[in-house]
């Protein structure tokens, strides 16, 4: 029953690496962008949401409710103000641009807050929990984080299947050149992919506030994380994206489970490549569909 | 597709000699490569207009700058007398210019339907609408839920094509529609658009192929190495002229 639970606690935290990769997929999917910064994003809204806490002394769900908003807008200008100037044929453009801003997010966090590790207090839901057995327990957090990846990734399915945006979004993932000619106009296109990654992983990053403590320099580890699921679930595939965030999750926590503490992140890059070996394009394999 | 009208005569009322585009001495280049000199014509409302002409002479290049895919270096492209030259693509679409690209390029992950309604992003008003566009390509209606990518080479061309009326064009721009396709699909697709010709639409269209572009003509430009070597009404052109204009004999 152990290993059950420790699956079980696994499957829950693959919700939380899902949405975090969710805006990831979006965005390489409709422009084939790589974010670098895309994780440091996540902890910056995290920091965020700590600061309109303690700031206005808001509760976690509108402090975090604003902190999407704000990423929201954020997402777009940076966008529409950076990284459409570096997106064409060079495709190192930008990596490179995103790489410098994940380094600048990073360095601001620390002068603003210290590296300290901080958290985010959201009440008794985090200790709560359903007792199933005596060696099963579901928390109530982890599940609701699981259930709010699903229905984020459902909602996200529908705007891109069912809205006039969405078709817009999938016609210029298919063909951008085309796309134009048609009346759409990227670079907004673009700006509006950015801004719900960010309100995606706006929300992830809160969530990861609360379940965990987090620090500047988390983004990194949040990245790696999120490519892996990315790229286990198939590039830009966004329901492949959350297959790929348990997979990363159970082997994680199942690794921990079997070597200890310390070697459920190496058995979780180890079943990461072993999928990439057998399935380069991993499991949907997709440009922007849900 | 649907059977053409047996004439030209049920054109809609045009604005009698309207000029709808104008191009003077426009200049475009890849890089250092220019691949039009100085090209300069007009086409009047209700008017086709088709440009012929090898492999390089610069006719994709021509319709791409029309349709703002490519900025001219110098020279001036007028639509309805306003200048578009600074107009991005999508908002001239939004003006009524609207291009059937070469090689079709239709959304392959979007179903038919889905890229009929893509056609009509900008919100342009007009007759066209998706029931008048699958009235012209019957053949469309019973594959509105497959997936575009996976239609035949001429059920693309006839998606691209009701794709870009979908945005209700004052001008149409279609380059090479014929390009890959069987003759029996070619036949097809010039008989809709002798149908879209009897409409009334403008329309700028680039072949290889003269003499079904000579079926459908009100004028014929031929273009050989970014130049215009040719041009006239096709009942003023003989065979041997536009052959020596098009070989640049």
């Amino acid at each position: 029953m152990t290993w059950v639970n420790v699956a079980l606690q696994g499957i829950l935290l693959g919700g939380l690496y899902a949405l975090f990769a969710t805006g990831l997929a979006l965005v390489f999917g409709v422009m084939r962008m790589v974010n670098l910064a895309h994780g440091d994003l996540g902890i910056l809204a995290a920091f965020v949401c700590l600061f309109i806490v303690q700031s206005l002394s808001l509760g976690v769900i509108w402090a975090g409710a604003i902190t999407i908003v704000i990423m929201f807008v954020v997402g777009y200008l940076l966008q529409r103000g950076l990284l459409n100037y570096t997106l064409g044929s060079d495709d190192t453009r930008p990596i490179v641009v995103t790489f410098g801003l994940s380094i600048i997010i990073q360095n601001a966090l620390i002068m603003w807050w210290s590296a300290d590790s901080q958290g985010l207090d959201a009440g008794a839901i985090e200790n709560a929990s359903i007792t199933i057995s005596k060696q099963l327990a579901i928390g109530w957090f982890p599940l609701l984080v699981f259930v709010l990846s699903i229905v984020v990734i459902a909602l996200l399915q529908l705007f891109l299947n069912r809205t006039k945006m969405g078709r817009a979004f999938r016609a210029t993932s298919d063909d951008r050149d085309a796309a134009e000619l048609m009346g759409i106009n990227n670079r907004h296109i673009y700006g509006l992919a950015m801004a719900v990654a960010l309100a995606i992983v706006a929300l992830a990053g809160v969530l990861l506030a609360v379940r965990s403590t987090f620090d500047p320099t988390q983004g990194s580890f949040r990245l790696i994380f999120a490519f892996e699921a990315v790229i286990m679930g198939g590039m830009g595939s966004i329901w492949g994206t959350l297959l790929g965030g348990i997979v990363l999750g159970v082997a994680q926590t199942l690794g921990a489970q079997a070597f200890g503490a310390g070697w459920g992140l190496f058995v979780g890059h180890v079943v990461f490549l072993t999928v990439l070996a057998l399935r380069p394009s991993g499991f949907f394999a997709k440009t922007v569909t849900a | 597709m649907s059977s053409a009208p047996s004439e030209h005569g049920s054109k809609r009322p045009l604005r009698s000699g309207t000029t709808v585009l104008e191009l003077k001495d426009v200049d475009v280049f890849y890089g250092d490569f220019q691949a039009l000199f100085k090209v300069s014509f007009k086409v009047e409302e209700g008017q086709t207009f088709a440009c012929i002409g090898a492999n390089g002479g610069g006719k994709s290049t021509l319709l791409r700058t029309i349709a703002g895919a490519m900025r001219p270096r110098s020279g001036e492209v007028l639509f309805q007398g306003q200048p578009v030259d600074t107009v991005a693509a999508h908002d001239r679409v939004k003006m009524g210019i609207a291009l059937v690209p070469e090689g079709r390029r239709v959304f392959p992950s979007l179903s038919v339907l889905e890229n009929l309604q893509i056609g009509s992003y900008g919100g342009r008003k007009g007759d066209w609408n998706q029931e008048s566009v699958l009235e012209l390509f019957p053949l469309l209606k019973p594959l509105l839920k497959r997936g575009a990518g996976s239609l035949s080479g001429g059920e693309q061309q006839a998606l691209a094509i009701g794709r870009a009326l979908m945005s209700n064009p004052e001008l149409l721009l279609l380059d090479e529609v014929s390009l890959g396709l069987a003759p029996v699909v070619i036949k097809r697709i010039y008989e809709a658009m002798v149908h879209l010709v009897g409409t009334g639409t403008t329309i700028v269209l680039v072949e290889q192929d003269v003499q079904h572009v000579l079926t459908v003509a009100d004028y014929v430009a031929c273009f050989l190495e970014g130049r215009i070597s040719l041009e006239g009404k096709p009942s003023e052109l003989t065979s041997e002229a536009i052959t020596a204009a098009y070989f640049g004999m």
